[in-house]
C-alpha cells in the first residue's frame, strides 16, 4: 500500500511492522511525532506493544536495555539533547551487546538551543560501539528500521537509524507500506538464549577485572579487554551481516541494494561529492546541472557510518580525481568527521583523489542548492590537492 | 503469622562466601530477603557495595538472575524487566530493585518517581547505610546530621537527612515499609507482604555498616537495634495510605526511648557532634514520637 506520510510516520510504521514489543520514548522535537504516533498505534490495538511513557531519555533507553535483557525487541527514539541525555546508556547497550534499535532524528545540540537539523548529535555518539545507519528518504526510513532490528538481532549490536529533522521527520512524501506477512517472513521473532530467566539464571554485567579469570570450574573466562575486543570484531563483521541483510530484504520487497554508499552517476564521474542523509538527494540537482555543463560529477550519499565500510569507500573512490566532502556536523578543533574517515580510508591508495571538506547545515541553516553548485565547482576547478582545511559555506560574517 | 527462626524457610539462594565486609549490615538482608523474595524473581542492582558483594565476572554470590544497570537507572530497568516479561506473557516472574541509599535518595530518584507515578510493578530495596560506601564513605542525601564522612569531614554533614519513605509516600504507593538489618524477621515478613501486592512497593532498610560508620564488626545487630530503641529509626509501614508502627517500634513509647547518645556513641562517624547538635536531635526524635 502507498501512503503519503511524514518521515516520522515512516519509522512508527517500521516499528509496528517489526512487531516491537517494548516501546520507551520521551519526547524531544523533532522526533516527537514518531513517539505519538506509536503510541497511537498502542492505544488503538494497532500494536501489541508495551508502551512506557518514561520521565527521561536516560530511562528510555534504560527501560530498552532491560527489556532486552529480558529477551523482547524494543524501540527507542531521540534526537539532540535527548541523544546527549542517554549517552551513559547509550556506551551501556552496545557493551551489553543488546539488539536494540534506535531512531535518532537529527537535530543540532545546544548551546544555545536548536531545534533544526544537523548530525552533530549522533556524530557526537560516534564511538559508543552502536551500529549507524542513515536514512535519505522516507521509504529508506522505513526499511531501514525493519532492515536494523534484523542486523542487530543477527550480531548482538544495538542500531541508530538516523534521519534529518524536519527535512525528513516532518515533510510529507509518498512511500509504500510492506504488507505484514511479507514483513514477517523477512524478520522472524526475537529470541535470545542468553535472557533474564530464573530457570538460568544469569549476572548480566557484572563487575569485570583488566585480566581474565577461571571461573569456579577453573575455564577462563574473559576480561574487560577481551570483552571489548569481541565488541570491535563484532562490528567488523557486521559489514557482511548489513550486506546480507540488504540482499534478503531486496529479494522480497524489491527495493535497496546499497547499504553502505548510494551512488548517483558515480561510475564514470572523476569528481564525486559525498554527503550523509538527505543532502545527498539534493546534490543530484547539482550533480544533474554540472552534468548538463558537461561535467563528469557524481554524488555519493553513505548509508553506513558505523562501522565505517572503508573497503567500500576505497572501491568507490580510488581513481576518482577529488571529492567533495559535505558534512552536517564537525569534531571542533579539527575537521568534519566524515571527511576523517574517508580521507583515511583512502590513505592507503596509491592514486589518491584530492579531496575538499565543507561544514554547512549547522542548526538548520538553509542549504541552498546553488551554493553546493557554486563550491562543487570551484573544488573542481581549484584542482587543489588535499588540503586540510575546512571551509563553512552558508555563513553570514 | 509473624515468621520465626523456626519457620524461616531453609533455602539459601546466596552461595556461601561473598566480597562483604566482616559484619555488613547488607549481607544479613540480602541473605534473609531473598529467602522472602523466592527463586522465581529478576533482580536489578546499581553500582554499590551490592554490586561488589554479588561478585566479581565470572563468580556471582547470587543464585537468582541479576541485571546490573547504571547507577541513574535502577527504577528505569526494573520497569523494562516488568514490561519485558508481560510483553512475553512471563507475568509470574517478579522484579526487585534493589539500591543504596545514594542510588536511590540522589542519583537515582528521578527514575524512581518516574516509575512510582507510573505504577510500575515492582518491588524497590533500598538499603540505607547512610553513605556511598562503594566509593569510600562519602555524605549521601541519606547522610544523618553531624555525620563525618570523607566529603563531610571535619565538621560533620551540616544538613539533616533526607526522608525518602515520605517522599515514596508522596507518590501514593500501595506498600511502604521500613525495615532494619537487626530486624531480620520483620525484614522478612514485610517483603514478603510486598511481593503479594500489585504496583510499586518500597522498602526503606536501615543497613549497619562497620567500615563506613567506624565500630567494630561484631556489634552490627546491636548496633541497628539501638537505632529502633532510641527512637531515631522507626519501623513501619504505610499500607493504602494507612500509617502504623510495627514490631519493636510499636511497642516503644516517647518514655521509653533510649537516649540518642547510646546510639552515637557506638560509632566514631558521630565523633564531631557537638552537644547542641546533639540536643537538637535528640528533641528531633521526641517530637517525632510525640506526634505517633
Ligand atoms: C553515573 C555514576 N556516577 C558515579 C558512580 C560512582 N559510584 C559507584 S557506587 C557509588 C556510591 C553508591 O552509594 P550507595 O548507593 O549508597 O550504595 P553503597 O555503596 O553505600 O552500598 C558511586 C558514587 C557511578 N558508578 N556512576
Ligand atoms: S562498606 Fe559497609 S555496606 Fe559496604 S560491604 Fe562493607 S560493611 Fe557492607
Ligand atoms: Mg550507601
Amino acid at each position: 500500500m502507498h501512503v503519503i506520510e511524514s518521515g516520522n510516520v515512516a519509522a512508527a510504521t517500521g516499528v509496528k511492522l517489526a512487531r516491537t514489543q517494548v516501546i520507551a520514548a520521551y519526547p524531544i522535537t523533532p522526533q516527537t511525532p514518531l513517539t505519538e504516533k506509536l503510541s497511537e498505534f498502542v492505544s488503538k490495538g494497532q500494536m501489541t506493544a508495551q508502551y512506557i511513557p518514561v520521565e527521561s531519555e536516560h530511562s528510555a533507553l534504560s527501560v530498552c536495555i532491560a527489556a532486552s535483557s529480558t529477551g523482547s525487541r524494543t524501540f527507542t527514539a531521540t534526537s539532540a539533547n535527548g541523544l546527549l541525555y542517554m549517552s551513559e546508556q547509550v556506551h551501556w547497550a552496545s557493551g551489553a551487546r543488546l539488539p536494540i534499535v534506535m531512531c535518532v532524528v537529527n537535530r543540532g545540540v545546544g548551546a544555545p538551543w536548536t531545534v533544526w537539523n544537523d548530525h552533530q548529535d549522533s556524530i557526537s555518539q560516534r564511538d559508543t560501539g552502536w551500529i549507524q545507519m542513515h536514512a535519505c528518504d522516507h521509504q529508506q526510513i522505513l526499511d531501514t528500521v525493519l532492515k536494523a532490528f534484523m542486523v542487530a538481532e543477527k550480531v548482538s549490536i544495538p542500531v541508530m537509524v538516523c534521519y534529518d529533522g524536519y527535512l525528513l521527520s516532518h515533510s510529507y512524501m509518498p512511500f509504500e507500506i510492506p504488507k505484514q506477512e511479507d514483513v514477517d517472513r523477512f524478520l522472524p521473532s526475537f529470541s535470545s538464549d542468553c535472557k533474564l530467566d530464573p530457570e538460568h539464571p544469569l549476572n548480566q554485567n557484572t563487575v569485570t577485572l583488566p585480566d581474565v579469570r577461571p571461573d569456579i570450574h577453573g575455564n577462563m573466562s574473559p576480561g574487560y579487554m577481551e570483552i571489548r575486543h569481541n565488541l570491535q570484531q563484532d562490528l567488523i563483521c557486521s559489514l557482511d551481516v548489513v550486506k546480507e541483510v540488504e540482499d534478503r530484504f531486496k529479494g522480497i520487497f524489491n527495493r535497496g541494494g546499497s547499504p553502505f554508499i548510494e551512488s548517483y552517476l558515480c561510475e564514470d564521474a572523476e569528481y564525486v561529492a559525498v554527503c550523509m542523509g538527505s543532502l545527498s538527494y539534493q546534490l543530484r540537482d547539482v550533480v544533474d546541472q554540472l552534468r548538463n555543463d558537461g561535467q563528469k560529477v557524481g554524488v555519493a550519499g553513505v548509508r553506513l557510518y558505523r562501522p565505517f565500510p572503508n573497503q567500500a569507500v576505497i572501491d568507490a573512490f580510488s581513481g576518482k580525481k577529488g571529492l567533495v566532502i559535505f558534512e552536517k556536523g564537525i569534531s571542533y578543533g579539527n575537521q568534519g568527521p566524515l571527511f576523517t574517515d574517508i580521507t583515511s580510508a583512502l590513505y592507503q591508495v596509491e592514486e589518491r583523489p584530492f579531496a575538499h571538506n565543507y561544514i554547512l547545515g549547522i542548526g538548520g541553516r538553509e542549504i541552498k542548492t546553488q551554493d553546493l553548485l557554486d563550491t562543487f565547482r570551484k573544488s573542481i576547478q581549484s584542482g587543489r590537492k588535499n588540503e586540510i582545511k575546512t571551509e563553512w559555506i552558508g555563513l553570514k560574517l | 503469622m509473624a515468621t520465626t527462626i523456626l519457620n524461616l524457610p531453609d533455602d539459601e539462594l546466596i552461595h556461601p562466601g561473598n566480597r562483604a565486609c566482616a559484619g555488613c549490615g547488607l549481607s544479613i538482608i540480602y541473605r534473609i530477603g531473598l529467602k522472602a523474595i523466592g527463586r522465581d524473581t529478576i533482580l536489578v542492582v546499581p553500582p554499590s557495595c551490592l554490586t561488589v558483594m554479588q561478585g566479581l565476572y565470572p563468580i556471582a554470590a547470587t543464585q537468582l538472575p541479576c541485571l546490573n544497570v547504571t547507577f541513574a537507572s535502577t527504577a528505569a530497568a526494573a520497569t523494562g524487566v516488568v514490561a519485558a516479561l508481560k510483553a512475553q506473557g512471563r507475568e509470574n516472574t517478579k522484579v526487585v530493585a534493589w539500591a543504596g541509599d545514594g542510588g536511590t535518595s540522589d542519583i537515582g530518584i528521578q527514575a524512581l518517581s518516574g516509575a512510582c507515578e507510573r505504577g510500575e510493578d515492582f518491588l524497590y530495596i533500598c538499603y540505607d547505610n547512610e553513605a556511598y560506601m562503594n566509593t569510600g564513605v562519602q555524605r549521601s542525601g541519606t547522610t544523618p546530621q553531624g555525620v563525618l564522612t570523607t566529603t563531610t569531614p571535619v565538621i560533620g554533614k551540616l544538613q539533616k537527612s533526607k526522608n525518602v519513605p515520605a517522599i515514596m509516600a508522596a507518590h501514593g504507593l500501595n506498600y511502604i515499609a521500613t525495615a532494619s538489618a537487626s530486624y531480620p524477621l520483620d525484614l522478612y515478613d514485610k517483603i514478603k507482604k510486598a511481593m503479594g501486592m500489585p504496583g510499586t512497593k518500597y522498602m526503606h532498610v536501615h543497613t549497619p555498616c562497620p567500615s563506613g560508620w567506624g565500630f567494630d564488626p561484631r556489634y552490627s545487630v546491636k548496633i541497628g537495634k539501638l537505632a529502633v530503641e532510641t527512637g531515631i529509626f522507626d519501623l513501619y509501614e504505610i499500607e493504602n495510605g494507612e500509617f502504623r508502627l510495627t514490631g519493636p517500634s510499636k511497642k516503644l513509647t516517647p518514655s521509653k526511648l533510649k537516649p540518642v547518645t547510646e546510639y552515637f556513641d557506638t560509632q566514631s562517624r558521630f565523633r564531631a557532634l557537638k552537644e547542641d547538635q546533639i540536643a537538637s536531635i535528640q528533641a528531633g526524635i521526641h517530637e517525632k514520637w510525640d506526634n505517633y
